[in-house]
Order: C-alpha cells, then structure tokens, then sequence
C-alpha cells in the first residue's frame, strides 16, 4: 500500500514527529557543549581584564593562570581589583553603552588614586569593521588612555574624561578617525557609566 | 552505479564552474560581502557552509519520499535550521574568537539562497550519494570565492594575512578595502574573469 503523504493527517503527524525529533537533538547538543562555552565566555573576559591592566597577548592557560593570581572581583562596588607583579594595586570598571550599530562595553583601569587611568580595553557588537570597530582592534588607540585624568582636578568635582575629534589633552583622548558616532558613544559611555555608577566609588 | 559515474562527477564539478552557485547563479552574495573582511572568518564560512549544505543535502534526499509536497520548505527548513545551530555551538564551543567575529553570520547560512536552492532543486529529486557530492561542490565553489576575496581584502586593507602582519602599514590603512562595498567590487571582478576566461556556454 503506498502512502498518501498530501493527507492532513499523515501530514500532522509527520511535523510533528520531525519537530519532535530536532527539539531533543537540539536540546542534547545545547546540553553537552554548554560547559565548554561557558569556559569560552569566562575565558574571554578575564582576557578583556587582562586587556585592560595592559596585559595583552597571553595564551589561553597564560591569562587563566594570571587573573586567578592578581584579580579579584568585590561584588559591593562592582570592581575588579588587581594586585600586579610589583604590589600595584589598580581597580578594573566595567562599562557598557550603545554604540552605532550594537552594544559596546570597556573595561577601563585605574590608579589607586581614582582618578588617573592606567589602561582601557573596549568591545563591541557590531561596529563596521575597519572603522567603529578599531576601538576594539587597536591597541595603539586604547594605549592612549593610559595615564589621562578622570577628573578636572584634584578636588574631583567635574568628571571630565571624553573622547574628541583632534583634541588631546590631560582628560580627552582623541577619537578614531572615520568613526565619528562610535567614538561619541565611547565618550558617553564613559561619562554616563561613570557617573552613575562609579562616582561614589571614585571620589572615596 | 559506481560512486563515481560520469553523473556523480558533474554533479560535484559543475557547481565549481559550470553551475557556480556564486559566479553563475549569483546567489549568496549577501554573506559573501559581509564576512571577507579578513581571510579566516571567511574559510570558516566556507567550511561552515559546506559542510550544512552537504548535510542537509543528504538528510533532504534520504526523506525526500516521504515529505509531504504541501510543507517541503517548510521541512527543508527545519531540517537547516538545526544543522545551523548544531554548527554554530559548535563554533561557541571549539573556536569561540571566530565565532564572536561571525556574529549573526552563522545563524544567516539559514536564509543562504544556496542551500534552499540546492535542496529545491537536487535533494528532492536525486539519491543520497550525488546529493551530497552537489553540497560539497556548492559548499566549496563558494568558499573559493570567500577565500579569494577574503584573502584580497585582508592584504591589501590591512597588510596581514590570516592575522599575521606581512607589509607594516601603520600609516597606510586602507579602509576602503575593509568596507562591504569593496567585497562587491571585488566579486563582480572575479565574475568577470571567469566569465572572460573559464566560463563556456552550454
């Protein structure tokens, strides 16, 4: 007897069953890899950290073994806090904004003073390759973050860090060239997050 | 029949050549463009997209009798959509910084005119043996294309080479190279060629 597969009935229970059958497979491949990806997703930020105390190009085992030996995380103010080699101690904040096409999210390092930078490392979701997304692909462009001013001055009243076009002075870094909008959201980002989130921490 | 009948091969080297699925059939192009901005995400799609196209090639042609005409697509869909996401936590898994670049890329070998296209026209109507030889030759013949253009773009907009700098061009970056709109440059460059050189009409 030969099937007759254009019936209703044969085919509800054909999607049925082939939904079925995908669900579970699905499900128990989700299942088995998930370990691993978490490792992967733990891996890379304590390598966007590491990034960040200007610790960069570390193998895999090397940034684990490292950020298990001078990070630790106070869960009370959201900081990162690092002890490096030569008893230094820097706070690692993490910071997420809205970019040009995606999320963006830094790590930027501090001094134990609160107000000077010692490193930045950003991220993105989507930002155009070759443009937006040299925040995240340059190293020479998060390399001048290192050592500018959080604040105005000593007293610590106006938060002035930015991000300009052609501007470079003791609080603003200049922007990427060719991405104007990334560069702004890096700059809001880092007025907003800060002064929302961290400002009590800083001024302390 | 043998595995290799003068059939099985042109179902394996037309799609190289004769039946591109990117240079002929100029499908997929939106992938193409999106992920060639440097050479290694662009071997990992390629890979990616053989291997699903292959698979799903298979799988469709051993059930092709007994799916229901009225919801083939839909079937076909089902069937890519979980090879998709099979491969994409395998990705997440094995090599997590490709899969960050490719983004919502992986998850789009879904919506590959390729695929539908190679399941809607072979799978559906040929045996699990040349089916499969048809997905790995489109699979292939459009991870050429990447790899070229991907290779292009990297070097000439950045000077590397999967990653590894071979000219110091600190002061010269070209971005226009990395930009999508290059990419498209570059394939209708590449069709032209072979259209001039390899190409014969039937």
């Amino acid at each position: 007897m030969k099937l007759n597969t254009n019936s209703n009935t044969y085919i509800i229970v054909y999607s049925t069953v082939l939904v079925l059958i995908v669900a579970f497979l699905l499900a128990f491949v989700s299942q088995s890899l998930k370990p691993q990806q978490d490792k992967n997703v733990a891996l890379d930020q304590e390598k966007q950290i590491l990034n960040s105390l200007n610790l960069r190009g570390l193998s895999d085992d090397e940034a684990h073994a490292t950020y298990e030996k001078i990070v630790t995380f106070d869960e009370a103010q959201n900081v990162y806090v690092c002890t490096l080699e030569n008893g230094d101690v820097k706070y690692v904040l993490p910071l997420k904004g809205q970019g040009m096409w995606g999320g963006i999210s830094a790590f930027l390092s501090v001094d134990s003073d609160k107000n000077t930078i010692y490193g930045a490392y950003f991220n993105h979701e989507s930002e155009t390759a070759g443009l937006g997304a040299e925040i995240k692909d340059n190293p020479d462009w998060q390399a001048k973050f290192h050592g500018k001013k959080i604040f105005a001055d000593e007293s610590k009243e106006t938060l002035a860090l930015s991000v300009e076009k052609n501007v470079n002075n003791e609080t603003t870094v200049d922007a990427v060239t060719g991405a104007t909008v990334t560069s702004t959201a890096v700059s809001k980002m880092l007025q907003e997050q800060l002064t929302k989130k961290y400002l009590d921490f800083l001024k302390n | 029949m043998a595995l290799l009948s003068k059939q099985n091969k042109e179902a394996f080297t037309n799609p190289l050549n004769l039946d591109h699925p990117i240079l002929v059939q100029v499908l997929g192009i939106c992938s193409a463009l999106a992920v060639t901005s440097q050479l290694k995400p662009a071997i990992v799609m390629g890979l990616a997209v053989t291997v699903i196209t292959a698979f799903s090639n298979v799988i469709i042609s051993i059930i092709r009798n007994t799916i229901p005409n009225r919801i083939r697509i839909v079937v076909q869909l089902v069937v890519v959509a979980a090879l998709v996401t099979i491969v994409s936590q395998v990705l997440k898994a094995y090599v997590y910084d490709v899969s960050v670049q490719l983004s919502v890329y992986v998850g789009l070998i879904i919506t590959n005119c390729i695929l539908m296209g190679r399941l809607e026209a072979f799978a559906m109507q040929n045996k699990p043996w040349p089916s499969f030889l048809d997905g790995v030759g489109n699979g292939i013949g459009y991870a050429m294309i990447l790899v070229v253009v991907g290779a292009f773009r990297e070097f000439f907009g950045r000077g590397s080479l999967l990653g590894f700098q071979i000219i110091d061009c600190k002061d010269f970056n070209n971005g226009m190279m990395t930009m999508p709109a290059m990419a498209l440059i570059l394939v209708g460059c590449v069709i032209w060629i072979h259209r001039a050189y390899f190409y014969k009409e039937k």
